[in-house]
């Protein structure tokens, strides 16, 4: 995957989760659950949406991982 | 797995009682023979734990909490230890807390605010929450912290409703959220904004209409004489969620503390030297009860951590501050058992000796799981909005039957109870028979009315008895076992939400004819909400228009209130009366039987 599909892929999961939200203007590295007001399902939702669209093993201990967009995006390719 | 499964399992036996050994306990629980003190219990006696102002000036919980210790050997202890989302800490020892809540209290005074109004709190959990709320108990104002995640609408609601004065807030969560609906807030008359650093200062100074924390709060004395205060004098108001109508608004008076404070000693099992950590948001009420006030009326060190729940933070949190007794929430402890002893390896976590879960029951896996991660079980226990405190607990002494809410607190009777066509109860006897939990009448911190409706209190009482509206039965040793709602009331993570609420923002949609919303049943946060809308005329079902719905509900109503799941649905059925028929909603979405239908006007399919 690259960094564009990857970024699509992200973009999408979030603006099912928070659509009242404009995606397009998150910066790479804020805090997702502080810019889009996501509570603690949202997050785990996020999560499994990535998981189920990627086939990708996503375990717990890895979810600090994605709590950024720029994280979320490598953590996509890597 | 079928609702009468699972009820099946939450039975005593399925799961093996956690003896408790004398040997095991290590430091003596301040509740060592619950029978005992159970028998010898008075609240007169809980009372007298308590100093009462100065001159016999009455009961005020800011007092209590704050200035009694700050005037003795606890004055250099660390009250608040405050950890921020970058890992930055503030502390403030008994006597720093004093003089900042003083200067709050002194600010509210110059503003022209005192006894009887109401100040309120919008902000995640930041220092100046806790200083706010102690300062405007000691002004003797009615302090009421709101949920940071709630949306405007909640929000403007429940300022309406409680006819706030002041606000304290964030520059940010002002500008997102308040701002809109300040227009329809005449009473509202002063805004205070915590800002950061300097230039945060500066650029809230320059938010029209609205006082800047750090200025306000420069020019305050850090002396103040707390006023007389009668034990009987309203101190706080939470909001709590019915099935219809607007959020209830339960109001508590400075007499709440003799509960908050024997509550803390005898569940939390708090000892003079306790570093303590309720992990609940003071915008619900056990972030008030036990965030702020029951651990400081003990004396002890209260951590308080600003950031969500992760799981890694957390732990370092408990080892790095050397916790010893932690509250939290099954959800939180559910997330932590999907991550895993693993992730626990690396930490030294010796320094917890008592664990306590609460928000809904706790399922005997977790219970379990406790003792694997932590050496110890978690401790449910089960209280509400209404009842100010703790009111039915597993014990550090007593024996844990996982999946039970354990027994009553000395000084708390509690009963099973049926109710009868005219409104009385009677009291059910026997053990393991399903009935309404109910408490009797009386005890210091039960809520003393719902804010501006006399008649949904009353409701709330059957003779002696307080309903409490939850399903619950005993078993014959004196274990008591939750079983359901008795309404509609949606618990998710904890948190009690009202499905009206919920159903009026979607209404408001154009494309929305009519609403039903459900709690569905989620292995994580217990119930997660669900809507059912049908489209008026002219609109039709699709991913667009299921997220702009969506949308339109998370901006109205926060993260944690908004549905997390939209389904449209032809039409919605209804009772004669009109009523949507939220059971059978849940029952289809459940694939359970739906029962009697003959009370339907339409069914949908």
């Amino acid at each position: 995957m690259n960094e564009t599909e990857a970024r699509l892929l992200v973009l999408d999961v979030l603006s099912g989760i928070a659509p009242e939200a404009d995606v397009t203007k998150l910066a790479g590295t804020e805090d997702l659950r502080e810019a889009l007001d996501l509570d603690s399902m949202d997050f785990l939702n996020f999560v499994t949406a990535l998981h189920e669209r990627t086939k990708l093993d996503i375990p717990e201990a890895d979810y600090p991982k994605l709590a950024t967009l720029d994280g979320a995006i490598a953590y996509l390719r890597r | 797995m079928s609702e009468s499964a699972s009820r099946q399992a939450l039975l005593p036996g399925h799961y093996p009682t956690i003896v408790k050994s004398r040997e095991h306990l290590g430091k003596p629980p301040n509740l060592l023979d619950y029978e005992a003190a159970r028998a010898a219990f008075r609240w007169d006696w809980a009372r007298g734990l308590l100093d009462g102002l100065p001159g016999g000036r009455g009961l005020n919980i800011a007092y209590e909490a704050v200035d009694r210790h700050a005037k003795g050997p606890r004055a250099e202890r660390h009250a608040l230890r405050w950890i921020g989302r970058s890992g930055a800490q503030r502390i403030l020892t008994y006597r720093d807390l004093q003089a900042e809540t003083n200067k709050f209290a002194n600010a509210l005074l110059s503003l022209g605010l005192g006894e009887g109004d109401a100040v309120f709190v919008l902000a995640g959990r930041i220092p100046e929450l806790y200083i706010a709320v102690l300062g405007a108990l000691k002004a003797k104002c009615v302090a009421s912290p709101l949920f940071s995640a709630f949306g405007p609408e909640p929000l403007a609601t429940r300022l309406k409703l409680g006819e706030g004065r002041l606000l304290v807030t964030t520059e940010a969560l002002y500008r997102r959220k308040v701002a809109s609906i300040r227009p329809q807030l005449p009473k509202l008359a002063h805004v205070v904004l915590v800002s950061e650093g300097q230039q945060g200062a500066q650029a809230a100074g320059d938010v029209p209409d609205t006082l800047e924390w750090h200025q306000l709060m420069a020019a305050q004395s850090p002396d103040f004489e707390i006023p007389p205060t009668a034990p009987e004098d309203r101190a706080l108001l939470h909001f709590t969620s019915g099935t219809t109508g607007r959020p209830k608004g339960a109001i508590h008076v400075h007499e709440a503390v003799v509960t908050h404070h024997i509550t803390g000693y005898y569940a939390l099992d708090l000892h003079d030297d306790d570093i303590f950590w309720c992990t609940a948001d003071p915008g619900w009420v056990t972030g008030t009860s036990y965030g702020i006030i029951a651990p400081l009326t003990n004396g002890v060190t209260n951590v308080v951590v600003e950031a969500e729940f992760d799981a890694a933070t957390w732990y370092g949190v408990l080892q790095r501050e050397r916790v010893s007794v932690w509250y939290t929430a099954p959800t939180a402890i559910r997330m932590m058992m999907k991550l895993g002893l693993e992730a626990l390896r690396n930490f030294d976590l010796s320094s917890l000796r008592f664990l306590a879960s609460v928000g809904e029951p706790l399922n005997p896996e977790a219970v379990i799981w406790g003792q694997q991660a932590f050496g110890q079980p978690f401790h449910d226990n089960w209280w509400q909005t209404e009842t100010g405190g703790i009111m039915i607990a597993n014990y550090a002494s007593m024996d844990v039957k996982p999946g039970s809410m354990g027994r009553p607190l000395p000084g708390i009777e509690a009963a099973i109870v049926q109710r009868n066509a005219d409104g009385s109860v009677v009291e059910i006897q026997e053990p393991l028979v399903e009935g309404e939990l109910a408490l009797k009448a009386g005890w210091p911190s039960m809520m003393r009315g719902y804010l501006h409706e006399e008649e949904r209190y009353r409701k709330s009482f059957a003779g002696p008895w307080y309903l409490t509206g939850d399903l619950a039965m005993r078993d014959a040793d004196g274990y008591y076992w939750f079983v359901g709602r008795a309404d509609d009331v949606i618990k998710s993570s904890g948190h009690l939400i009202g499905p009206f609420e919920v159903e009026s923002a979607l209404m408001e949609h154009p494309a929305v004819a009519e609403a039903g919303v459900i709690g569905k049943p989620d292995p994580v946060a217990g119930e997660i909400v669900k809507a059912f809308v049908s489209l008026n005329p002219g609109f039709t079902p699709s991913e667009a228009l299921r997220r702009e719905l969506l949308g339109h509900a998370r901006k109205r109503l926060g993260a944690v209130v908004a549905p997390k799941e939209i389904d449209f649905s032809p039409a919605l059925p209804r009772t004669r009366s009109g009523k949507i028929m939220r059971r059978l909603l849940k029952a289809r979405e459940l694939g359970l039987p739906e029962g009697d239908l003959s009370t339907l006007e339409s069914n949908a399919e």
